[in-house]
């Protein structure tokens, strides 16, 4: 341990970073904060004095606002089924994986992982042309199982499951990673216990695996939440929000608001209120993981 | 019987190989086509004479060059610079004792749960303020220092035994002697992983660069991408082709250092 008393060399080595981070971050997000309580507009970003304080007014409009009230349940769609529809991918995956007959691991591992470290708009793209209502390959596929053409993305209906279907796609093999570290840090021992006692392999994955997996469950459902309700370039790659705002996001309107339309105030207003879910979330995952530990 | 178990588990493993790489295959195989040749039915999954044409209009026409140097450069820059003082706050928190260290360090893992978004908003007023909306300052300040980066590289410094330190000390180097000659050696590993991390994370970053970069010619890959997406709707092999010069380099970085990456996803992954 470095002797402090002899040496300030710590400020000198802290300085940059808790800088760049209170006055790019901290500042930031109080300004935010304060923000959300004016009517920031276009005039003011030329003249910040013509903004004015007006209480709770962009909470209020917000509430009163169909748009979000749009964009919020679309994104709970998206964390409600899209959240536990890729959370049950990974795990089945891992399983996969995990197993011990299985040869060539490291190879399947690779291209399962390929499409998370892939640029979300260039996929976005890609994936814009499979759900090409004519010539895309999805509905080509569907159409040799005899199902008819889906406007995939023109569709109110069927935007969203397309876009949850991009994004399971593309995240799954990152929580996949995380619960084959889990899976491996399972003893060998309490399985052949299990072997010994009878168990069959259902019973073996329901009372061995899953609530010694418990744990990494919980992390990855809170971190996977946290990240869909962040949900923004799929929709603005491929449906602009659309069909009918049937894809419409809260970052999505949080970005309409504040850097197409110059409503800053009221821009501020819907990100502190995605602030607000993502830290409710956080704190129902902190209550948990406490009972668990008891 | 286990044979029976063994072809089924692998059939399910191929099967899943197969959708998962069909995008990128066929992102691949569409951007050697020839212009209108993947608007047909069936799609066709073989381009009947490839070619290079989109490639060529990408750079000719289109001004690729320029957008791939912008995501290089910034990538490399917000990398190195992130690298630095990421690992000199990482260390200071590791090794020096000082008033108010752990309350700090507690503050800053805290604030890991505001959302990025919520900042951006004012941040693009200073900017403005500052003159720096669309200049590369305006992507790399935001992304020069990071709590994730801090946190890995003390969780990381910790474990290096204080005795090294001591005995360094005591064959007269200073403290930035120290840093430089021994701790960053020391960190090599984490150091690796938190460069992909970052110049994964600022290659690929699109909300931000959207917001900050308000002239054509300083769009990062992925913003002029959305933007080319907007106007070439029926350009289907112009846009693969795009589409497979943003994510190579990426999935390049990842073929090579994947060990890297995938250790830093478990370091992260045990972050409570």
């Amino acid at each position: 341990m470095a002797d402090s008393s002899r040496t300030y060399a710590y400020v000198v080595l802290l300085a940059p970073a808790l800088i760049a981070i209170a006055l790019f971050f901290f500042v930031p997000v109080l300004a935010a904060f304060v923000l959300s309580f004016t009517d920031f507009d276009i005039y003011a970003l030329g003249n910040i004095g013509v903004a004015r304080f007006v209480g709770f007014r962009n909470y209020l409009q917000l509430f009163q606002d169909p748009l979000f009230w749009q964009a919020l349940r679309n994104t709970i769609y998206f964390l409600l089924v899209g959240g536990p529809l890729s959370i049950a991918v990974s795990l089945g995956t891992a399983l996969l994986l995990n197993a011990k007959l299985v040869r060539l691991k490291a190879l399947f591992r690779f291209l399962y992982f390929a499409p998370v470290v892939t640029t979300l708009v260039a996929v976005a793209v890609v994936w814009r042309f499979i759900y090409h209502p004519r010539f895309g390959i999805l509905n080509f596929l569907l159409s040799l199982i005899g199902i008819n053409p889906v406007d995939w993305l023109g569709d109110p209906h069927w935007a969203m499951p397309a876009i949850i279907l991009l994004a399971v796609w593309k995240g799954f093999g990152y929580n996949m990673i995380i619960f084959i570290a889990g899976l491996q840090n399972i003893p060998t021992s309490l399985y052949e216990a299990a072997s010994i006692d009878g168990a069959g392999g259902w019973h073996r994955f329901r009372y061995i695996t899953l609530p010694m997996l418990a744990p990494t469950t919980l992390f990855i459902t809170v971190i996977t939440m946290i990240g869909y309700f962040q949900l923004f370039a799929e929709p603005y790659v491929m449906t602009q929000g659309g069909p009918l705002n049937s894809t419409l996001s809260i970052v999505l309107l949080m970005y309409q608001q504040g850097f197409r339309w110059w409503n800053m105030g009221y821009s501020a207003a819907v990100a502190f209120v995605l602030f607000l879910l993502i830290l409710l979330v956080s704190l129902v995952q902190n209550r948990l993981q406490r009972r668990a530990a008891h | 019987m286990r044979l029976a178990r063994g072809l089924t588990v692998h059939l399910l493993i191929v099967l899943l190989a197969v959708i998962t790489m069909a995008p990128l295959v066929w992102m691949v195989v569409a951007s050697f086509m020839a212009n209108g040749e993947a608007s047909a039915f069936p799609p066709p999954f073989i381009p009947k004479q490839p070619t290079l044409d989109q490639y060529v209009q990408l750079f000719t026409r289109l001004n690729l060059s320029r957008y791939l140097l912008n995501s290089a450069f910034l990538s490399v820059a917000v990398t190195f610079i992130s690298l630095v003082i990421n690992s000199m706050a990482g260390y200071a928190f590791a090794k020096y004792r000082f008033a108010g260290r752990d309350g700090i360090f507690k503050l800053l893992i805290a604030s890991m749960i505001i959302p990025a978004q919520v900042t951006m908003l004012p941040l693009f007023l200073m900017l403005n303020k500052m003159g720096l909306v669309n200049t590369y300052f305006g992507v790399i300040i935001p992304g020069m220092a990071g709590i994730f980066g801090i946190f890995l590289i003390r969780q990381y410094a910790l474990s290096i035994p204080d005795s090294l330190i001591e005995a360094a000390r005591i064959d007269g180097a200073g403290d930035f002697r120290i840093y430089w000659s021994l701790i960053l050696p020391l960190c090599k590993p984490i150091l690796v992983t938190l460069a992909i991390f970052t110049f994964m994370g600022t290659w690929n970053d699109f909300l931000w660069p959207l917001i900050v970069m308000t002239d054509d010619s300083m769009y990062t890959l992925p913003v002029a991408l959305a933007n080319l997406s907007g106007e070439h709707v029926q350009d289907t092999e112009l846009m693969m082709a795009g589409s497979v010069m943003t994510v190579m380099p990426v999935l390049t970085v990842f073929m090579v250092l994947q060990k890297y990456y995938l250790s830093g996803i478990m370091a992260g992954g045990v972050k409570e």
